[in-house]
């Protein structure tokens, strides 16, 4: 029971007749942390989630949710973690206010107590000029913070949000994304299913790589990206005729140069820091206007691509 | 930032200590009183099972009364029971078409997590499910009593008639979320409900005497469930029910609760 772990999955699988939805999966989660599964469309995301939720019987491996194994014990995992789903589950039928109200009295609360808490849950979550409609007018959004704040009426020791902003326009995503933030001030443990790179960059503590049905990388985001390679210097020039001898002098203080698409842009590999200022103080030297220069991280999408040999947003556009 | 707010939501998720879990009744009542919610949001979805029996009491009673009876008055006393049961009959479809959206759109999976007494979101169901029933067969009775319907077995007669089918369609309810957990959709739902609950409805004695019908038509009608049950609400508005009838109506939905709710709970707690 003492375990700083909330997830540790081993050999988790799932079949649905042929396939192997679901293929060997080991997670293990700090208590407290976002943890993020990151993965292409039919990867096995929610498969998973759902398995560690206790809604779907594992067909092999075992795990344990705060020290619970999700079969044996499945009731006392069920009182730990919520589960905001794929699809927003709220009832349409239903106004913003009474979904609450609803879920609170199933998690015990009684009369009064209940609407106060659904009051509180739509005020912290700006719905409150919305509490009296149906929640079928709502937009993406307002559904989508709903649907979180109903899994929040107990609040959890372990959330499962299974792809949060999909199909989201930027200014709800980022609303989305503060509230996976807030939860993890408060202390609640986030496991974050997505297709976004960003995504899992910007909000998790570890990350999971998952493809067809088996983790193929995990770590922190700047280990999955150091695994890929180095980082990347950028440079743009004021004058794209000056290419050519900032792309001698960037060879010689660091290698070979790839010349963008862009006729006053150029980059370069850059295992440190330090060289890539100096490199830009002998660019300065030799009279090379610079414009402006980044040093960049190899995106996820790198990461994704030297691991399965395809990038999750290719794969992501044939399903749309 | 001014709609989701941070302080606030770090607020909200410690500011109050975990209920202990909801009893059984309780659980079971939200799920009720959710029932209910629908019925106020969304009163189209009992129009539309209702308006179908209205239809066919105005038309049968003042197009066809007078061919198939003699009188509309004499035919109104014959078909009443008969749509009577046809509405509410109707009605249980729709509690197998919600049981299907709750699944579709994902509320049985939050449904399914919480750590309440695993039967409560069918027995609070079939709660609102009862009002509608009730409301549904109410209306048909009004609107006959309107029409100058006037049963010999009183009051008493209609109330004990409008209960038992009542009784009868609890039975068949569990036949359709049964069906609402193998299918597909919504929709595919409904289909397949009307599919089965229309000819099973039309081939009864609702509404011709079987005798009219040739032999093999009649042979069915006589043993089909709908029509023991339409005799057995005949009987009790006219205050002369044949005692088996209402046991075989009964015996009928013990039957096919005996089946399906089994079914029914067992789905819905493994499907995916
Ligand atoms: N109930 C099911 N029956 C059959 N196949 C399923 C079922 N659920 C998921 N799958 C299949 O399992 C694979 C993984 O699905 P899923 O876990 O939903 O992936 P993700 O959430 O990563 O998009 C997919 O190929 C999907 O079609
Ligand atoms: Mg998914």
């Amino acid at each position: 029971m003492t375990t700083n772990l909330a997830i540790e999955a081993s050999g988790l699988v799932k079949t649905f007749g042929e396939l192997r939805a679901v293929d060997g999966v080991d997670l293990a989660v700090r208590r407290g942390s976002v943890y993020g599964v990151l993965g292409p469309n039919g990867a096995g995301k929610t498969t998973t989630i759902r398995m560690l939720a206790t809604l779907l019987h594992p067909d092999g491996g075992s795990a344990r949710i705060l020290g619970h194994d999700i079969v044996a014990e499945a009731d006392a995992v069920r009182s730990a973690v919520s589960l905001t789903g794929q699809m927003a589950s709220v009832d349409e039928d239903l106004t913003g206010r009474e979904n609450l109200i609803l879920l609170g009295r199933l998690y015990g609360f009684k009369g009064k107590a209940a609407k106060d808490r659904a009051d509180e849950l739509l005020g912290a979550f700006g719905l409150e000029d919305a509490a009296g409609r149906l929640t079928k007018n709502y937009s993406g959004g307002m559904r989508r913070r709903l649907d979180i704040a109903a899994s929040l009426v107990v609040t959890p020791e372990l959330l499962f949000l299974d792809e949060p902003t999909t199909g989201l326009d930027p200014r709800s995503r980022n609303q989305v994304w503060d509230i996976v933030r807030a939860l993890r001030t408060a202390g609640t443990t986030v496991l974050l299913c997505t297709q976004y790179l960003d995504e899992a960059d910007q909000l998790a503590d570890g990350i999971a790589v998952i493809d067809k049905g088996k983790v193929i990388a995990e770590g922190t985001p700047g280990q999955l990206k150091a695994s890929v390679g180095s980082a990347t210097l950028h440079v743009r020039l004021l004058q794209g005729d000056q290419r050519p001898q900032a792309e001698t002098i960037l060879a010689r203080e660091l290698g070979l140069v790839h010349l963008e698409p862009d006729p006053s842009a150029l980059s370069v590999q850059c295992p440190e820091a330090d060289k890539g200022a100096e490199a830009i103080a002998a660019l300065g030297r030799a009279g090379v206007g610079v414009a402006s220069f980044a040093l960049g991280q190899p995106t996820l999408d790198e990461v994704f691509l030297a691991l399965t040999g395809h990038t999750a947003e290719d794969k992501e556009e044939v399903k749309a | 930032m001014s709609v989701a707010d941070n302080a606030a939501i770090t607020n909200a998720l410690s500011s109050v200590p975990r209920p202990p879990r909801p009893s059984a009744f309780s659980a079971a009542m939200a799920f009720g009183w959710r029932g209910m919610l629908k019925i106020k949001h969304v009163p189209e979805q009992l129009l539309d099972v209702t308006i179908t029996p209205v239809m066919f009491l105005l038309m049968f009673t003042y197009l066809f009364g007078g061919a198939i009876a003699g009188s509309t008055g004499a035919y109104l006393d014959y078909v009443l029971p008969g749509l009577l049961v046809m509405s509410v009959v109707f009605t249980t479809v729709y509690s197998g078409v919600s049981l299907n959206t709750d699944l579709t759109k994902g509320a049985v999976d939050r449904f399914r997590t919480l750590p309440i007494w695993r039967p409560a979101p069918l027995v609070g169901a079939l709660l609102g499910d009862a009002v509608r029933y009730v409301i549904a067969g109410t209306v048909i009775t009004t609107l006959g009593l309107i029409l100058g319907f006037r049963p010999d077995g009183g009051p008493l007669g209609v109330i004990a008639a409008l209960g038992l089918t009542v009784v009868f369609s609890f039975g068949v309810s569990w036949l359709f979320t049964t069906l609402g957990l193998f299918l597909r959709s919504p929709q595919a739902t409904m289909n397949a409900g009307f599919m089965l609950i229309f000819p099973l409805t039309f081939l009864s004695n609702a509404f011709v005497e079987p005798e009219t019908l040739p032999r093999v038509l009649e042979a069915f009608v006589n043993v089909n469930p709908i029509s023991i049950m339409t005799d057995a609400a005949r009987g009790l508005m006219a205050g002369d029910a044949a005692g088996s009838d209402i046991a075989i109506s009964l015996g009928v939905a013990a039957g096919l609760t005996a089946v399906f709710m089994p079914l029914t709970s067992r789905l819905y707690r493994t499907r995916s």
